[in-house]
């Protein structure tokens, strides 16, 4: 009889086997079950038509993967057997990974795409409008690179009023997207910026890539102030260029969105100091042509000539009040002469009419007793006649 | 101050353009006209001289303040 080896045993010897045997593989197949565990360790299946392997992929290992795999997705894994004595099982321990084409790139682009849309983070609705005159503009991209010496030269010709506030990043490879996301972040816990660029220069799909992770995504969904995404050139589309509030071709075709033009600006000012001094001008001339106008129209001419005529009316009317005023002053005196003398005879007449007498004594109207001299002729004046005594 | 100085900037731009609408119009009487047309060459001036003598800042976001994001 063989010899009798215990499970220990056996496994040990298989380990031992495998794990020499396949110290070094590279594997290709299709992604199923991924799990990116809270650890930071990935867990995930390969398999093709009629086999499957378990996969692991350690933390920090991972983070030199360009891309987040997803289900489906067709890859390359280099790496080697491992066996795990307690459980009895065999996997792949993962130490690189990429996918097995562009093909497969592009197909995660669209699932993922089809995946946000699907939730609405592209809906328009969403879109932050883009502010004219921006105090601060933030960018997200590597200090170092051509992207942000194009922007800073075109906010310097166009808008010098503005602050760039840049918060550099790695923009491909390994935890670029993290990365991004931290910088678009960061912009947003800053009080007074206005806009965001999220952008880079061009490259190939593969360093482009972090700009259409679903994090990065997400973080600019989230993000309270405007982005405008700007990766690469004119044909490419990133998942970013979907989520953010503006697209634009390029990084520097982003400054110039932002940015209302200095040449501009200077046009509308000089404008309107050439053209208001002569518009002023004009207002005042207009005004002055109505005043001529108007004095010489019909209406004013026939005013003077109605003015004239009343002036003779007038003349008239003052001769013949004049001459007027002297007559009725002539025949007032004349009639105050014929009254004054009339008043007298009449009040006394009246008098003596009621039956009072005068007394006259001497030509002279005797008003007391004792001014009478009873002996001597005097005349009593009554209403109708006189009456002597002592004649 | 920066911040004030572009947003007064931004003010006088539409006021401007606001003032340049209105003589346009032709609505407003003279005495007012001479009035928008002093203050739109003053701004004018204003906005002329804040604009040439400006000068693009740059500013690096400090990389201390990432500790601030939990990510």
């Amino acid at each position: 009889m063989n010899k009798v080896l215990s499970v220990s045993e056996i496994t040990g010897l298989i380990k031992q086997t495998l794990e020499e045997e396949f110290s070094e593989i590279n594997v290709i197949g299709e992604i199923s079950n991924f799990k990116a565990h809270i650890s930071g360790h990935w867990y995930f299946t390969l398999k093709d038509s009629s086999a499957q392997i378990s996969c692991t992929m350690w933390k920090g290992i991972n983070s030199y993967v360009f891309f987040t795999p997803q289900d489906g997705m067709k890859i390359i894994i280099s790496g080697r057997i491992t066996v795990y004595p307690p459980r009895g099982n065999y996997q792949i321990d993962v130490r690189s990974m990429k996918p097995a084409g562009v093909g497969e790139l592009q197909a995660a682009f669209e699932k993922l795409k089809q995946k946000l849309s699907a939730e609405g983070l592209f809906d328009e609705k969403h879109k932050k409008p883009i502010p004219k005159f921006p105090k601060k503009i933030g960018i997200v991209t590597a200090i170092d690179g051509a992207a942000f010496q194009d922007m800073k030269s075109i906010a310097a010709r166009r808008f010098p009023l503005t602050e760039l506030v840049i918060s550099s990043c790695k923009v491909q490879g390994e935890g670029a997207a993290e990365e991004i996301s931290k910088s678009i972040k960061l912009l947003n816990q800053e009080k007074d910026i206005d806009v965001i660029i999220v952008g880079r220069g061009g490259g190939s799909l593969e360093d482009l890539w972090a700009f259409n992770e679903e994090i990065v995504a997400r973080t600019i969904f989230e993000s309270k102030i405007p982005i405008v995404s700007a990766v690469g050139h004119e044909i490419d589309f990133t998942i970013s260029d979907f989520a953010a509030d503006l697209r634009a071709a390029t990084p520097s075709a982003a400054m110039e969105l932002v940015t209302p033009d200095k040449d501009e600006l200077f046009a509308f000012i000089d404008e309107f100091s050439d053209y208001f001094p002569a518009k002023m001008l004009d207002i005042v001339f207009d005004l002055k042509d109505n005043v001529d106008n108007l004095i010489s129209s019909y209406g004013f001419k026939n005013l003077a000539d109605v003015v004239k005529q009343k002036n003779q009316i007038l003349d008239n009317l003052l001769f013949r009040f004049q001459k007027g005023f002297e007559n009725k002053l002539l025949e007032r005196k004349n009639n105050l002469k014929i009254i004054e003398g009339a008043i007298q005879s009449f009040n006394i007449g009246n008098t003596l009419k009621r039956g009072f007498t005068l007394i006259q004594q001497d030509n002279k109207y005797i008003t007391r007793k004792n001014n009478l001299v009873s002996n001597k002729k005097f005349n009593i004046k009554f209403y109708d006649g006189d009456t002597k005594i002592n004649e | 101050m920066s911040k004030k100085k572009e947003n007064r900037f931004e003010d006088s731009l539409n006021r401007l353009q606001k003032i340049s609408d209105q003589l346009e119009s032709g609505e407003v009487g003279l005495e007012d006209s001479i009035k928008l047309y002093e203050e739109g060459i003053q701004l004018a001036m204003q906005c002329y001289s804040t604009l040439k003598e400006a000068e693009l800042k740059v500013t690096e976001l400090k990389k201390q303040l990432e500790l601030n994001i939990k990510n």
